[in-house]
């Protein structure tokens, strides 16, 4: 979802309710309940579009008519359309995504397996990517046309130009099998697996929660090297943006005000100018985050992550459409939420959004 | 009229390095400067704004200063370090800017920028430089200086922002303002309302004042003397209350150019320029 998009519909929420804290929450909720409604549609259109017959999936190439017909009537595929879309829905709202073809389990069963690890990636990768791209960004705005501006944007352009699965195999050559400072694919030595309770799935939280330190590590070696490859990419993105919002913040005048009043240039470009580059930045993260979000299936590939991309693609691979549609109700999701964290980033940084 | 000089300017230069070209936006001025307020006028692109700016070595980073002397008290300007600067600047010197909509930081509280321009230089506690926020405050004649001190600047009026900057800029309680055209951005009634607010404080404190504008009627009724600029030169210089005996044609044009409320209702005259003028 755009961020032109959003825009529109805050405006014409704006009109419809009061305004105030109540009448900001009933906003949101409406324009989350819309919101969702419509990626239930499309999901479910998707869903009965596609060229896949679910029952030929579920009964195999073998079955009798009889047993065709009688599979075809309990999906109950032989009701009307809008009727089916409000069973599905219900269904939805109720936790019910089906059962997977491909793993026999429960597809909400399997998302609560897989959706964990990718958080958990795609969280490590942007604190990553955004603690080392905003520096980045700022250094090399200050220092504009000089030789840590072009280092900066070398480094990104190869960041973003480099193919990902490509990187992470050079990745775990180098620093897995010749220097041997990190551990190999997967989320934990298979020795360990068994070892931890799944409570939240994240394998750095339940380790933690445990109590195992030795362990904790173990995840830690795992997780470095995929998501530093990860962060490497949206770094490129984010540094380059934080780089030319600055540029525009320094040329403000309300930065030749604080150097009259005799501030350290250091307080003028970290607290004055990074506070408002950081209003307009806090979308780009969020883009940026969501992305990682969705399950970056190359990369969960070379380092066996048994993540959503990973889960999603295989599913497609195999025709398994309560597990894609499934997944791709999650990743809708959680697009949803991270837009409207951002939305609540960014009214928090820039007073003029508040009302 | 104080006879010790605060700050002496000799033949100073402001050239611009653009790609089509040098620039001369200021070329040779000199003037110096007791405890008295002096106006600056011209038009746009007068190098009146870039005379003010050189003085706290706050040209533009393509810009090059170069002057025989630029020295305030004992300091010499042309020759001092980011961090000489940093003393010098608000402590010392100070810039009241134009346009509040601009020039105050969006996305920090008024109270906060204040306070950060206090602190600065004063070594005192959060709480003794909120006290003293909020009495600047009322000083600029805010009537509710407790409440101004938590908005931020979009949510203040135009007149009051620009209180807010005076407000920010002489709680340091510096030697020269340097206003740089602070009532353009303004509304008419509220421009002399806010230029009363600066002149008083500015003679209470006994601060020296640089006052630029384009508006010769305002400078010369709020200042002692007035130096008139066109094309980066000084065309004239002349005490304020004896504006009606200008000589040069410049200066005699620009007031010929003011409206008359009585008699002459005729055509105001077009100011004629001649090339000789910029050569000075």
């Amino acid at each position: 979802m755009s961020a032109v998009k959003r825009k529109k519909r805050d405006g014409r929420n704006r009109a419809r309710f009061a305004s105030g804290p109540t009448g900001t929450f009933l906003r949101l909720v409406f324009s989350l309940a819309i919101t969702f409604f419509g990626l239930l549609l499309v999901t479910f259109l998707i869903g009965r579009v596609l060229p896949i017959d679910p029952v030929l999936a579920a009964v195999g190439d073998h079955a009798s008519q009889s047993t065709y017909n009688r599979v075809r009537e309990e999906m109950g595929l032989n009701l009307p359309l809008w009727q089916q879309f409000f069973i599905y829905v219900s269904n939805v709202l109720q936790g019910d995504f089906g059962q997977s073809v491909l793993t026999s389990n429960s597809v909400l069963y399997d998302i609560k397996r897989v959706f964990p690890a990718t958080l958990e990636l795609a969280t490590i990768a942007t604190i990553i990517g955004v603690a080392l791209g905003i520096p980045a960004g700022v250094f090399a705005a200050i220092n504009k046309g000089k030789w840590p501006d072009h280092v900066v944007r070398v480094i990104g352009l190869a960041g973003h130009s480099m193919p990902i699965f490509w990187l992470g195999l050079m990745g775990l050559l180098v620093f897995y099998m010749k220097l041997d400072w990190v551990a190999g694919p997967g989320r934990l030595d298979s020795f360990y697996v068994d070892f931890i309770e799944p409570t939240t799935g994240l394998m750095l939280v339940d380790t933690l929660i445990e109590g195992d330190i030795d362990l904790f590590w173990n995840a830690v070696s795992h997780i470095v090297l995929p998501a530093s490859i990860l962060a490497y990419f949206s770094l490129a993105y984010i540094a380059r943006m934080t780089r030319s919002f600055m540029l525009e913040q320094l040329s403000q005048e309300y930065i030749l005000t604080a150097r009259v009043k005799g501030i350290s240039e250091h307080r003028i470009i970290w607290r004055h100018a990074l506070g408002n580059v950081m209003v307009p930045l806090v979308t780009v993260i969020a883009l940026s985050y969501a992305n990682l979000l969705e399950g970056s299936v190359l990369t969960e590939i070379v380092f066996a992550w048994p993540g959503l991309g990973l889960y999603i693609t295989n599913s497609l691979l195999n025709a398994d459409m309560n597990a894609v549609l499934g997944g791709t109700i999650v990743v809708g999701a959680v697009f949803i939420s991270v837009n409207m964290l951002s939305d609540v980033l960014y009214r928090l940084l820039d007073p003029r959004a508040r009302r | 009229m104080s006879n010790e000089t605060l700050l002496s300017v000799k033949n100073l230069e402001v050239t611009f390095n653009t790609p089509k070209g040098d620039v001369h936006a200021v070329r040779g001025v000199s003037f110096d400067l007791g405890c008295e307020r002096l106006g600056i006028v011209g038009e746009s692109g007068s190098g009146k704004s870039q005379t003010g700016r050189a003085i706290l070595g706050l040209t533009a980073a393509n810009g090059k200063i170069t002057a025989d002397q630029m020295t305030f008290h004992d300091v010499d300007l042309a020759n001092l370090t980011p961090k000489q600067w940093r003393k010098v600047r608000g402590a010392r010197i100070s810039m009241i800017m134009q346009d509040p909509k601009y020039s105050l930081n969006p996305v920090m509280t008024i109270g906060d920028q204040i306070i950060e321009a206090y602190r600065e230089h004063h070594k005192v506690n959060a709480k003794e430089a909120r006290h003293r926020a909020i009495d600047m405050l009322d000083a600029v004649k805010i009537r509710d200086p407790e409440r101004v001190f938590n908005s931020y600047p979009h949510e203040v009026s135009g007149g009051m922002g620009q209180r807010v900057m005076i407000a920010m800029m002489l709680i340091p309680d510096p030697e020269l303002i340097i206003a740089d055209e602070p009532t353009s951005a303004l509304d008419v009634t509220v421009q002399l309302q806010v230029m009363a607010i600066l002149d008083d404080l500015v003679r209470d404190r006994g601060m020296a004042l640089i006052f630029i504008s384009h508006d010769l009627q305002l400078v010369s009724s709020f200042c002692d003397r007035v130096l008139v600029m066109y094309q980066g030169h000084v065309v004239e210089e002349i005490k304020a209350s004896a504006l009606h005996e200008a000589k040069h044609p410049y200066t005699k044009g620009l007031l010929n150019c003011l409206p008359k409320m009585d008699g002459d209702h005729s055509d105001l005259p077009i100011l004629e320029r001649e090339a000789s003028w910029a050569e000075g």
